[in-house]
């Protein structure tokens, strides 16, 4: 059986957490560790240990043939040495086929990159490194609880350039409270002006749970609202398109050829394997996920030989569900000729009021406008409901 | 010891009319007469000590919670004269106690010789109280002045039994003190009762005529009917007649209560008791009404029957349109009980299929929601409530309109609405608010009279709309709670009046159509058009909300397109999330109704059919 297995790899570790994030990621005081960073490499080598059992896992259930990419996120993936992140590469390499043109990203933070490390992974087999850049305003990456330097971020992604990495891509947050739309406009400039092929762009998202979820609850902090931070999309839009880079899905841009084609296996319905505590995997109609904590996945790895929490069995119309509300997201949109005539005709309003594409309407498929993209989700429910 | 055993009390059929004591009690809501009852069930122990349970006569929850008494009834008092030594029989018919219900508080007065006038002598007499007693003197009934709650530690006897005085032109020490709390004062009070209130007079041999006071349904027995024998006799068996439709039922069971029922022999001239005949239906049991025999008819009814007429209309819908069969059921079913509810089918565009409900006035409105709502376990949205207009059109055409969709498109020579005669009783510091708050809403003064040095009576005419729009709300909170309002029809009056409609994208949204003074045609269309811009949520297209009369536009708001309906971020983990946040989105688009294009939500209807008031009083609801 030729079948192909994207894989993801968490990292479920952080030197500190920062106020917005809901990831599942700890730190070393979290994990008892002291607050030594360092702590963290300590117990790098026996976490992937586990991480190579769940590779071995993947193989004998999905009996999959090859790896198309790889992802390493977190957490911090770059907090860990190249050559144990190696091994992991080499624990999916000896079991499945991967081609020199699997796409293997790290996700690294700016402030825990250096020259050595970046030949490490280079060596180790990356090829696609994606920076958290978030803003380059002080007071904003203030405000997110960042704590790199802004500076720290041009000189990664050159270092990084130099020592091979010809896909380099940064994330950026707007949207964020305190950000004007000044601030926005010298991230996005900044962000283009580095020697990057692909940027993602998010609006800053209050998670409950979060301290940036408990500030705005209790009224500290305000957020900017939903109009404003529309303006800041269409912003950024209007600059990546005119520096050459192209939307491919909502919040990610890129020039031609540099598409993530890892997140492209989610948003397609693609199978993959999350390997690490809380990663969720995507095989033939079924989605399960691993339990949360690093304690909990050591315990049940090394004791059933399985870290699954629970699984659900996707039905038709679930899956149906999230056919359309991933594939919307992208470019290349999404066929509307199996549709209800109630719902094509509600769909012409939107056709009407500018958020859907004539030209690919025309052809018989959804593909949002820009101001389409911004009403995703309300598109995605006149289709669903 | 002046209480008689029940066994040894003179029996119903065989008691002479000059032993009978025909009262009732007129008091403000809050003024003691339940206890005051209670302790009268006490002293005469007709009920025994360990079953008494506080407020007895209060049968309904919604009664006991609220401290009124929608319906009443009538108890049969077994008492000896501790001045004459002799016994006596005392029917106290207790009366409703709100504006609502004039005409069967005006039924219930007439069953009586007498009333005992109770009020709360840290309070003063409230304007209801004092239209009840204006009723009662009008039926020429003897007035027995009592200040309650003297055990009150704020109580000023002295300051009111002056003002009583003033009102009914007796002596400030003809008013009695009692406490029904701690029973100091009763005993005199029943005597005294004896004493001034005529025995009821009658012709024990003329064709029998009893008058309905009260009909009640109930789920076991059928619809039991209050009545008060004024000539001839009532027994069981007996074929009676209603007067007013001429239908025939037989009596199956005649009985008084005591106060539990107690089946009799009969009733004869002067009794107080209850008729039972197994119909289902008040309505066939009308108050006000006259029972007579079917074969030796009285030749003339009693006087002062009216047919209940409906003054306040509004609409009730579920808020699942799937409850609307349960609604009619409950409907139905409040309609058996009460013979003043009227109402129709009714279907909105916006809220569906629901009821034009007609009430008495807005406490029985309230309290018809509220009993649909608790018995029937409904959630209801409600219109705006209206009056009844009298419309002539271009052409010469009358019409009656109680809901603002008949309202006639084209020319219209005039409107008529109704008029109310109000007053209100409230503290002399107060005079000038309320003058403002009366001249706001078109009232026309007739006049003011000082009660005591500091407490006023003010009259004034005033549309019943106006009434009907928040009025009692305003009065309570300009007066920190101090004044009370009564007000009764006094026929209608031609008016400047408009009907404003609300419009969602062009489209008329009936639910929110409303027939309004000129003069406030703007105020409420600025109201509806802001209040619905800030209720209804941001869609894909911009939504002009207009308020217009007839083709003219008087006020517009517009609720922007949404601009961002999106969330970031779309990875492995988040796909799960994601489409389980879809699924309870699809369960809220269910509660969304459909106005053209336009999404409004269940709860905007509700929010915008709220006043201010409401929502406060839902608020002190919820701190209970």
């Amino acid at each position: 059986m030729s079948s192909s297995l994207a894989f993801y790899v968490h990292i479920p570790y952080c030197a500190r957490r920062c106020g917005y994030c809901d990831f599942n990621t700890y730190t070393p005081s979290e994990l008892s560790l002291g607050s030594d960073p360092s702590a963290i490499a300590a117990i790098s080598e026996s976490y992937l240990d586990l991480v190579v059992r769940e590779i071995s896992l993947a193989k004998e259930v999905t009996q999959a043939s090859h790896v198309p990419t790889i992802f390493f996120g977190g957490g911090t993936p770059t907090l860990l040495e190249p050559r144990d992140l190696g091994r992991v590469i080499t624990a999916i390499s000896s079991r499945f086929e991967v081609t020199p043109e699997c796409e293997i990203t790290i996700e690294a933070n700016p402030d825990t990159i250096t020259p050595e490390k970046l030949a490490g992974l280079r060596e180790a087999g990356f090829n696609r490194i994606s920076f958290g850049m978030q803003s380059a305003v002080p007071h904003v990456l203030a405000s997110l609880d960042r704590t790199h330097n802004p500076a720290n971020v041009e000189r990664a992604v050159s270092a990084a350039r130099s020592a091979g990495f010809d896909e380099l891509s940064v994330d950026l947050i707007y949207g964020t409270p305190g950000e004007s739309m000044a601030d926005w406009e010298q991230s996005v400039d900044q962000a283009l002006s580095l020697p990057i092929t692909h940027i993602s762009a998010y609006a800053l998202i209050v998670e409950p749970g979060t301290k940036l979820g408990a500030q705005v609850k209790r009224g500290e902090v305000i957020m900017p609202d939903d109009d404003e931070t529309a303006d800041k999309y269409i912003l950024a839009d209007e600059k990546f398109n005119s520096a050459g880079f192209d939307w491919y899905e909502l919040s990610n841009w890129a020039k031609s050829g540099s598409e993530c084609k890892h997140n492209i296996t989610y948003w397609q319905g693609g199978d993959w394997w999350g390997a690490g505590p809380g990663a969720h995997s995507h095989v033939q109609g079924r989605r399960f996920w691993n339990v949360k904590h690093p304690t909990a996945y050591r315990e049940k790895i090394t004791t059933l030989g399985n870290p699954m929490a629970d699984e659900e069995v996707l039905d038709a119309a679930a899956q149906q569900s999230e056919r359309v509300m991933l594939e919307l997201r992208m470019r290349s949109g999404i066929s509307y000729s199996s549709y209800s005539p109630e719902v094509v005709a509600g769909l012409k309003e939107y056709l009407a009021e500018g958020y859907l594409e004539q030209s690919a309407w025309q052809d018989g498929r959804l593909v949002l406008t820009q101001r389409g993209r911004l009403i995703a989700d309300r598109i995605v429910r006149q289709i669903l409901f | 010891m002046p209480a008689i055993p029940l066994a040894n009390a003179p029996q119903p059929a065989q008691t002479n009319p000059a032993q009978i004591r025909n009262f009732c009690i007129i008091a403000h809501i809050d003024h003691g007469k339940s206890t005051l009852a209670d302790r009268m069930l006490g002293i005469t122990e007709v009920v025994e000590q360990r079953n008494m349970r506080a407020q007895y006569l209060d049968r309904m929850d919604i009664e006991r919670e609220r401290g009124i008494t929608i319906k009443s009834q009538a108890v049969r008092l077994p008492w000896r004269s501790g001045i004459d030594g002799q016994e006596y029989i005392l029917n106290m018919i207790d009366t409703p106690g709100h504006v609502d219900f004039t005409y069967e508080v005006s039924r219930s007065l007439a069953a009586c010789e007498g009333a005992v006038l109770l009020v709360d002598c840290a309070q003063g007499i409230e304007a209801q109280t004092l239209a009840n007693l204006y009723l009662a003197m009008e039926n020429n009934l003897t007035i027995i002045p009592v200040l309650n709650k003297i055990d009150l530690p704020a109580a000023q006897p002295d300051k009111f039994a002056e003002e009583l005085a003033k009102l009914i032109g007796c002596q400030p020490e003809d008013v009695l003190r009692v406490s029904g709390k701690t029973g100091v004062g009763v005993e005199e009070l029943l005597d005294q009762i004896v004493a001034q209130i005529p025995a009821p007079v009658g012709d024990a041999n003329a064709p029998t005529r009893a008058l309905i006071f009260d009909s009640v349904y109930d789920s076991y027995r059928g619809v039991v009917t209050y009545v008060r024998v004024v000539d001839g006799k009532l027994t069981p068996r007996d074929h009676i007649q209603m007067f007013s439709t001429g239908v025939r039922h037989e009596a199956l069971e005649v009985g008084v209560i005591s106060p539990e029922p107690l089946v009799s022999k009969g009733l004869g001239v002067g009794e107080v008791g209850y008729v039972i005949t197994g119909v289902k239906d008040v309505r066939q049991s009308r108050v006000g009404d006259t029972i007579t025999m079917h074969n030796n008819p009285a030749k003339q009814a009693l006087a002062g029957y009216k047919d209940p007429r409906p003054m306040v209309f509004s609409g009730l819908f579920p808020l699942d349109g799937a409850d609307f069969p349960l609604l009619r059921e409950a409907l139905d079913k409040l309609q058996l009980n009460d013979a003043a509810l009227v109402y129709e089918p009714e279907s909105s565009a916006a809220l569906g299929f629901g009821f034009r409900c007609g009430f008495l006035g807005l406490l029985h409105m309230e309290i018809v929601r509220e009993r649909l709502e608790r018995e029937s376990n409904l959630s209801l949205i409600s219109t705006a409530p209206n009056v009844v207009y009298s419309v002539t059109t271009g052409d010469g055409k009358e019409m009656t309109v109680t809901n603002p969709s008949e309202y006639p498109d084209g020319k219209i020579e005039k409107v008529e609405e109704p008029i109310v005669r109000a007053t209100v009783l409230a503290p002399s510091e107060f005079i000038g608010t309320i003058m403002e708050l009366c001249q706001e809403r078109r009232g026309i003064l007739l006049g003011m009279d000082y009660l005591s040095e500091d407490r006023v009576e003010i009259r004034y005419t005033l549309p019943l709309a106006e009434i009907v729009f928040d009025f009692f709300d305003q009065l309570k909170s300009r007066t920190r709670g101090y004044a009370s309002l009564d007000y009764e029809p006094v026929g209608e009056a031609e008016a400047d009046l408009v009907k404003v409609d609300i419009l969602l994208q062009g489209e008329k949204v009936d639910a929110f159509s409303a027939i309004v003074h000129k003069d406030k045609a703007y105020a409420y269309g600025t109201m509806m058009t802001g209040k619905l811009r800030e209720l209804i949520p941001r869609q894909q297209f911009e939504i002009p909300i207009q308020a217009a009369i007839g083709g003219r536009i008087i006020a517009r708001e517009s609720i922007r397109a949404i601009r961002k309906d999106v969330l970031a971020k779309c990875y492995g983990g988040d796909i799960s999330r994601k489409r389980k946040l879809l699924e309870k989105q699809k369960e809220g688009k269910k509660r969304m109704k459909m106005v053209g294009r336009v999404e409004v939500p269940q709860e905007a209807f509700v929010a915008a059919l709220t006043t201010d008031a409401d929502i406060d009083k839902a608020k002190a609801k919820a701190k209970e």
